[in-house]
């Protein structure tokens, strides 16, 4: 018809912002000059000494970092071999999702914007970005399912206090992917003054890369602190996997490391074969979520089914671009942990050694205790991504039932 | 369909403007309220003068809308409605007039992938696609293998997408170039926005194909207002809720019915002079 069938424009395919197939932009065309704008902003940040000198400082004297290295003696015996937890849970706010919100907040202040969004599954995210905020003066809106509202009353209490506004998600589980999608749904409506500090390393590029590079302070840390206690690498690193931020946080400081074993932990739910998991790089398939093409619980006909686990912040059906490539290229291996393996670990933890995990940590100890046991060398680091007090009225009420 | 999807919708276009008004463009969910109400809805749309038909296929994650039209993609899901009836409504009408399905990339590559969507797609009579999530630059593969199977792949253009990227956009389009004409999902606004005019003006002095506009348009006068600088007029939310408050289906396919006429009288000598 047109002339332009006679002579195709050629158009670049975007290959920034992939890992593998998986990744990049499935967004509406509305938001693409935010992503631009936001991938060029982090691109500049990351190279002006100012800016960097800022937020090593807000880390070390407001976050509190490094957190330590601590080699857990009881654990270690139980076990039969070395384990090292990474305490991310003595990090300000309980939880390694601070590194990524104050990273994201300083940022989106450098990009002259005056609103900020996020949206939480625990809370722990939404509580990251309402003290961020409230740290540096700027308003705050979190997006939260009603359903994790109900189980995570807590951290509700805590954003309010700092001053962010709460607004429930209603739609489908009401729980963590309805709140993503209602975030993204108000970033689009008002992307010219809103940045979306999303809490995950999901989403459209550059978020994954973004999130990543917020969250590798983990990972730089642990290497260099492992280094120091035994003189050589860990044999393996173990983190839980949701979305995946503390993981892809963790193993990006030994990627390059090919000796070191990288083992996400995904969450079985009620089992993989019952179909009610949160543990799509195991069960799930190749599909778009959230703007990035990943490993997805969905369908047949490509509708995103509701993941399921005791755990807010692993129940979620999607998870980071960059899992997924690891996990297709062998470099990470991700395996999962049943509802009840994971209160059973809960338990465990905080009678051992006196540390009460996060109900996501706690699927990276129950395998660790468990099947973890077998095979590997060397010693290992294990991830505690955050505390649990958030936990308790949620373990203490499935306890009595 | 002999013609390829991109000349069957020139064609409606052109028919449009010969008489001196922009092309009427109705959605509809396919499979919401229920199948034989949204079959019977798209029979309405024909009967009421729509000039090309926007079909959606339910997806239970759509970004691009709002709560209108997310709400009525719940339902049809909940009631089992999948790629195949969409495809059932799409064949009973795309004979009359042309149909644009929109549908996620999802929908797109799951199952055997975008070849055997397209053809399914293409054996239904649709003439083109609109992936609301496949932006330019994402996944050109997508758009190539949709094309090649004969289906116009529209693309949107937004008040946000710069200058450059316009002229990209409308590089690739082929049926024609979908203007949204707010930030945001879609859903009724109460005014049409100021900026309007001159991003249409910008796009189809840079487009070969028709612009039309969607996003907003609520009313048979907000219609006519767009309708005097785009070659066509999309409504979505507002009919859809139409449909959502009419109780029934003979109800549901009249009113949608009785607001074409009323909006296609709205339009009439919009584009004369």
């Amino acid at each position: 018809m047109s002339a332009r069938e006679t002579a195709p424009e050629q158009v670049r395919e975007e290959r920034e912002g992939r890992f593998g197939p998986y990744g990049g932009r499935y967004v509406p065309e509305t938001l693409i000059p935010a992503l631009d704008e936001l991938r060029d902003a982090w691109a500049e940040a990351r190279e002006d000494p100012a800016f960097i000198s800022r937020l090593e400082l807000l880390r070390r004297d407001f976050i509190g970092r490094p957190t330590p290295l601590y080699l857990a003696e009881r654990l270690s015996e139980q076990v039969g071999r070395k384990t090292y937890l990474k305490r991310e849970d003595l990090a300000h706010t309980g939880a390694h999702k601070i590194n990524n919100a104050i990273g994201q907040v300083l940022l989106a202040l450098r990009m002259g914007k005056s609103r900020i969004i996020a949206e939480t599954g625990a809370g722990q995210h939404g509580v990251a970005t309402a003290t961020a905020c409230a740290l540096l003066d700027t308003e705050c809106v979190v997006y939260m399912g009603s359903e994790d509202i109900r189980r995570q009353r807590p951290n509700v209490e805590r954003m309010k206090l700092m001053g962010a506004e709460i607004v429930a998600v209603e739609a489908g589980a009401r729980t963590l992917k309805e709140a993503v999608s209602a975030a993204i749904r108000d970033w689009v409506a008002n992307v010219a003054d809103t940045h979306y500090v999303i809490g995950s390393a999901v989403g459209p590029a550059p978020f994954p890369d973004l999130v990543r590079d917020m969250q590798r302070v983990i990972g730089d840390e642990s290497r260099e602190q492992a280094l120091a206690a035994e003189g050589a690498l860990p044999g393996r690193v173990i983190a839980c996997v949701g979305g995946g931020s503390n993981a892809i946080g963790i193993f990006a400081g030994f990627l390059d490391d090919e000796e070191v074993s990288l083992i996400g932990v995904e969450a079985a739910g009620e089992g993989l074969e019952s179909g009610r998991h949160g543990a799509p790089l195991s069960g799930g398939t190749t599909s778009v979520l959230h703007g990035s093409l990943s490993a997805v619980i969905a369908d047949g006909e490509g509708q995103i089914m509701e993941a399921h686990s005791v755990s807010a912040g692993l129940d979620y059906p999607g998870v980071g671009p960059e899992h997924a490539w690891l996990r297709d290229t062998g470099r990470a291996t991700y395996v999962s942990v049943t509802d009840a393996d994971a209160l059973a670990a809960f338990r465990d933890l905080s009678r051992l050694e006196g540390i009460i995990p996060a109900l996501e940590t706690a699927h990276a100890f129950a395998w660790v205790t468990d099947e973890g046991r077998i095979g590997g060398s060397g010693y290992d680091v294990v991830s505690l991504s955050g505390r649990g007090d958030k936990d308790l009225a949620e373990v203490l009420g499935l306890e009595s039932v | 369909m002999s013609e390829g999807g991109p000349a069957t919708i020139a064609a409606a276009f052109r028919e449009a403007e010969q008489e001196g008004r922009p092309a009427l463009m109705p959605y509809l969910m396919g499979g919401f309220p229920d199948f034989e109400t949204s079959s019977a809805i798209a029979r309405a749309y024909v009967e009421g003068g729509a000039d090309l038909i926007e079909l959606g296929v339910p997806f239970s994650d759509p970004l691009a809308d709002g709560p209108v039209i997310h709400e009525a993609a719940t339902r049809a899901l909940a009631l089992g409605i999948g790629l195949g009836d969409v495809l059932k409504i799409c064949a009973e009408v795309s004979g009359d007039v042309p149909v644009i399905l929109m549908a996620y990339t999802n929908m797109i590559l799951s199952g055997a992938g975008p070849a055997d969507f397209a053809s399914r797609a293409r054996e239904a009579g649709a003439a083109g696609v609109i992936v609301p999530d496949l932006p330019l630059g994402t996944d050109e593969s997508i758009r190539s293998e949709l094309e090649a199977a004969g289906l116009s792949v529209v693309p949107l253009v937004a008040p946000t997408t710069e200058p450059g990227r316009r002229q990209g956009i409308c590089g690739v389009a082929t049926g024609f170039v979908y203007v949204v004409s707010d930030v945001g999902t879609t859903g009724e606004r109460s005014e049409v926005p100021a900026h309007l005019a001159e991003l249409v003006e910008d796009v189809s002095a840079r487009s070969e194909v028709p612009v039309a506009v969607g996003f907003g348009i609520g009313s048979p006068e907000q219609a006519a207002e767009v309708g005097r600088i785009a070659d066509g007029v999309i409504i979505g939310s507002r009919l859809v809720r139409l449909v959502a408050d009419a109780g029934g289906r003979e109800a549901a396919a009249t009113a949608a019915r009785d607001f074409l006429v009323q909006t296609r009288e709205a339009l009439a000598g919009a584009r004369v002079g």
